[in-house]
């Protein structure tokens, strides 16, 4: 999953925050700074779990609190379920 | 001078039990009516777990065409409100009907017979546009809930004002609140307010499975619900209704009746917050709590037990928690508080009621209800939850809150008429 | 002590022939219809195929984009109208009012009912991993309430009321009752929509919706032709305010005072007792200390089938004399909004009073003489009045009735 993948899943199921440049560098800021609450995030989390067929624990997806972070939980099951 | 408003008449169905006496035993004994869910095949589910009731509508005396009629929750509301009437003594027949009103709660109304018809027309599934010869002529009704207090109204006869309170999991006591201030006004002398959920369908569990709030403690259902436990990991779906005969005191004293207990305060606010999240700091819960206290004129040290929301969910019982201390202050610490929906689990707009009935018999029996499967202490619930085991001491007033998606939070303070103005 | 007046400060009207309460206003005295084809899906299957659809109206413009994934359409609905209420009435976050004393109530009968047939859909056809986080509550009838109380900080006593078509009026009535209580301001009144396809197979299966096909003989409130109503979408919010607070703080403009309300039911069939909307009337009217001849117009309910036009006629003749006062029914253009329909009229009835005209009733041309109904027909008429009385019926026996005066 790609940056750009990110941003789109969180475009179609949270919109964008009207102060916040998501096309900008946005890899370490955090999800908050970046407008997106936790219903947010579990409806992102839920849709990447259907597009790329991975499992996202709870625990994982809570800790994850920026797009690097995710990218980096979402790759690595990924990497192991292939 | 203030119209003063008091229960005379209570009918409950919560998981469990059949009525108001078994729903009391089930409570005082700290069993749990929490189950595996049987009512469809929930395997495909994260939360698989239900306060399910075993309602017969048969055995209930509900006529096949009423049964037909009535969607399960209608059905719930009016089997209260027949046993709330006949405990209350009162013969309707006598009233003026003008001067009769009605105000239910429910958060997610005909639910259950939505699904079903979903499933009807359009095949399971398969099909987006719909056949509107394959609906039940009821799908309006299912569509646009105000036939649930049209029922009621029907039942006792009432031609004053009629409402459906829909404020999600504040719906049952924001009725009764309702209902209270139709009387304290002067719009009705005699209310039927109360409240009936019944959310056990396939739509509701995957609401809730979506937003992970109910519990995935699918091995364990009879202590799975754990309100202020630090396991506590979401509340468990239930089902179940309330009903009450609110009546101006005067008017209950005058025929001798008997009297549960004086609403003296209700109060509502919104955290404009979070569709569902809570603030830890449970500010405006405690507002709430400050109005009805307030409405009440009681200090808050008269507060005898505090019937808690108590939802089990990690974010509801720390801002609860919150709430307490911030309202009551020292106070908070020397009364006890439960959670009755350890045992019967959250019937959404349900419970708000079916919490009032606790709260009613509490103060009748003097027994503080417990909270039961509260094991392991959580240092940011640190209140006394009065754990496992009921409590017999004296109880002459009630303080019960909810809240509930959307920012609703509601208290109420019931206590013994007697118990006099600060 | 006197309880407070509660005045109505600010509009905000959605409605299928007007966006905006002005453009509402201007649309019904022109006599521009709203009614049309329902276009949000293929309706060739449907024996009814007309609604009032609110048209030309993107929510992406109104509102941020967080909020779109999470609304159906109907709280778009109510999101924008209590935007432009507020914005009316002159009320922002630096209007310097507590935020525990602005309080929501609102009305709906039909909830999020595309957005929820969306994920029942989904549910079904995929499985529960795939419904929408934001089904929780995008669905039940609390969301515009909740929404609202979010996006405009207001903190205050709120509630949702559900009755359907008399919802709307009880929401309004429920305001004032908790502004007398002491809270300022309420944002209030009443949204609906359901033209999803099942929502609108749901009003097929209720049996009341014209099956006529010619937008201007489908509605036809109080003609002998009468043949049930058309479905609209939309409704109304106003801002309900503590007189004083209003002079206080010099809002802009007071519309006019909710000087009356009342609420009934009617009695089981069989019992021979008779309706109650007479009794919400003459209760109404009493509660504003007014007699009927202080009525200058009444917005009626307007069901547009025979039994109930009959029967809200006779109701007007037993209060007001035959003829005895001039009735109008804007729904005539918009079809029936549900619970959004009495918040509607009663903006209606505001600029009646503030304009000293009352708009005609469309479609209709031939009224039974039996009714003694004066139904101001053809053109918008000229009156003298310092009140208006609307009224609204719900299915399965619920009235009620509003009392407006000018302030």
């Amino acid at each position: 999953m790609t940056l750009d993948d990110l941003r789109g899943t969180l475009i179609a199921c949270a919109g964008e925050e009207d102060s916040v440049e998501l096309s900008g560098d946005i890899l370490d800021m955090t999800f908050e700074e970046l407008g997106y609450d936790s219903l947010a995030l579990m409806e992102s989390a839920a849709k990447i779990e259907r597009d790329h067929g991975v499992s996202l624990p709870d625990e994982a997806v809570a800790e994850a609190d920026t797009p690097r972070a995710l990218l980096a939980l979402v790759n690595g099951l990924t990497a192991t379920a292939a | 001078m203030t119209r003063r408003v008091v229960i005379t008449g209570i009918g409950v169905r919560a998981p469990g039990s059949s009525g108001t006496k078994e729903f009391w035993d089930v409570l005082t004994t700290g069993r749990t009516a929490t189950r595996r869910i049987t009512f469809f095949d929930a395997s495909p589910f994260r939360s698989r777990i239900a306060g399910e009731i075993d309602f017969d509508a048969a055995a209930e005396g509900f006529t096949p065409r009423e049964t037909r009629r009535m969607d399960r929750a209608t059905q719930f509301a009016v089997a209260c409100t027949r046993d709330a009437l006949a405990d209350s003594g009162l013969d309707f027949g006598t009233l003026d009907p003008h001067r009769v009103g009605v105000a239910l709660g429910s958060a997610v109304a005909a639910a259950t017979s939505l699904e079903n018809e979903y499933l009807v027309m359009s095949d399971a599934g398969r099909e987006w546009l719909v056949d509107p010869a394959h609906l039940s002529p009821y799908m309006f009704d299912y569509l646009s809930p105000g036939v649930m207090p049209a029922e009621i109204a029907r039942e006792v006869g009432a031609e004053g004002p009629v409402t459906l309170v829909s404020d999600g999991c504040t719906s049952g006591l924001d009725a009764v609140g309702y209902g209270v201030q139709l009387i304290r006004e002067g719009s009705a002398d005699t209310v039927l307010a109360g409240a009936a959920d019944t959310p056990v369908s396939p739509i509701v569990v995957a609401c809730f499975d979506a937003i992970k709030a109910t519990t995935p403690r699918n091995d364990e259902p009879e202590t799975a619900s754990r309100p202020f436990d630090g396991t506590r990991n979401g509340f468990v779906l239930a089902e179940g209704a309330a009903m009450f005969v609110l009546e101006e005191l005067e008017a209950a004293r005058a025929r001798g009746a008997y009297i549960y207990a004086e609403i003296g305060g209700y109060a509502t606010r919104s955290n404009a917050y979070h569709m569902t999240g809570l603030k830890k700091d449970g500010r405006e819960m405690a507002e709430a709590i400050r109005a009805a206290l307030d409405e009440a004129r009681l200090d808050r040290t008269t507060i005898d037990y505090v019937n808690a929301h108590g939802s089990g969910t990690k974010q509801n019982d720390r801002h609860e928690t919150a709430a307490f201390k911030r309202s009551l202050g020292e106070h908070a610490r020397a009364v006890p508080v439960s959670s009755i929906k350890s045992m019967v689990g959250h019937s959404l707009g349900a419970i708000g009621s079916i919490e009032i009935a606790a709260s009613a018999l509490a103060i009748r029996h003097n027994v503080v209800p417990p909270t039961a499967n509260l094991r392991v202490p959580d240092p940011e619930c640190d209140l006394d939850y009065v754990p496992l085991t009921a409590r017999e001491q004296r109880v002459d007033t009630v303080l019960t809150v909810g809240s509930g998606f959307g920012g609703f939070q509601s208290a109420m303070v019931l206590h013994d008429p007697e118990v006099t103005s600060v | 002590m006197s309880s407070p007046r509660a005045v109505i400060t600010g509009l905000g009207v959605l409605a299928p022939n007007g966006l905006g309460a002005e453009e509402y206003w201007k649309a019904l005295l022109a006599g521009e219809s709203g009614i049309a084809e329902l276009s949000r899906f293929d309706t060739s299957g449907y024996p009814a195929r007309l609604a009032g659809e609110i048209r030309d109206f993107d929510g992406a413009e109104h509102l941020p984009s967080r909020l779109m994934p999470q609304t159906d359409i109907s709280t778009r609905y109510a999101l924008v109208a209590a935007d432009w209420a507020l914005a009316d009435a002159g009320i922002d976050a630096g209007a310097g009012i507590d935020d525990y004393d602005m309080g929501v109530i609102t009305s709906t009968s039909q909830g999020g009912f595309d957005f929820t047939h969306r994920e029942f859909h989904k549910l079904w056809s995929q499985g529960p991993e795939y419904v929408s986080v934001y089904e929780s509550f995008a669905w039940f009838y609390a969301v515009n309430t909740g929404q609202i109380s979010i996006r405009n900080g207001m903190r205050g006593p709120s509630a949702a009321l559900v009755g359907e078509q008399a919802g709307g009026l009880d929401a309004i009535g429920h305001a004032r009752r908790t502004v007398r209580r002491g809270t300022r301001v309420v944002l209030s009144g009443g949204v609906d929509s359901a033209f999803d396809p099942w929502g609108w197979s749901a009003q097929l299966a209720g049996g009341r919706v014209s099956t006529a096909d010619d937008p201007e003989r489908a509605y036809l409130p109080f003609d002998g032709a009468a043949c049930g109503h058309v479905p609209g979408e939309g409704g109304a919010m106003l801002v309900v305010e503590d007189a004083e607070s209003a002079r206080e703080r010099g809002a802009p403009r007071m519309y006019g005072e909710i000087a009356g309300y009342a609420a009934t039911f009617d009695p089981a069939p069989g019992t021979g007792r008779p309706p109650g909307l007479r009794r919400a009337a003459e209760l109404a009217l009493a509660d504003a200390q007014l007699t009927p001849s202080s009525i200058g117009a009444v917005f009626a309910d307007a069901a547009g089938l025979p039994a109930f036009d009959a029967a809200e006629a006779q109701a007007l003749r037993e209060i007001f004399g035959p003829y005895g006062v001039p009735v109008t029914a804007p729904k005539a253009l918009t079809g029936r909004m549900y619970a959004g329909g009495g918040p509607a009229d009663i903006a209606a009835a505001l600029f009646a009073l503030r304009d000293r005209v009352v708009p005609a009733t469309a479609h209709t041309t031939s009224v039974p003489d039996s009714y003694g109904l004066d139904l101001v027909l053809g053109e918008p008429r000229p009156v003298r009045a310092d009140a208006v009385l609307v009224l609204a019926r719900g299915r399965h026996g619920f009235n009620a009735a509003v009392v407006l005066t000018t302030v």
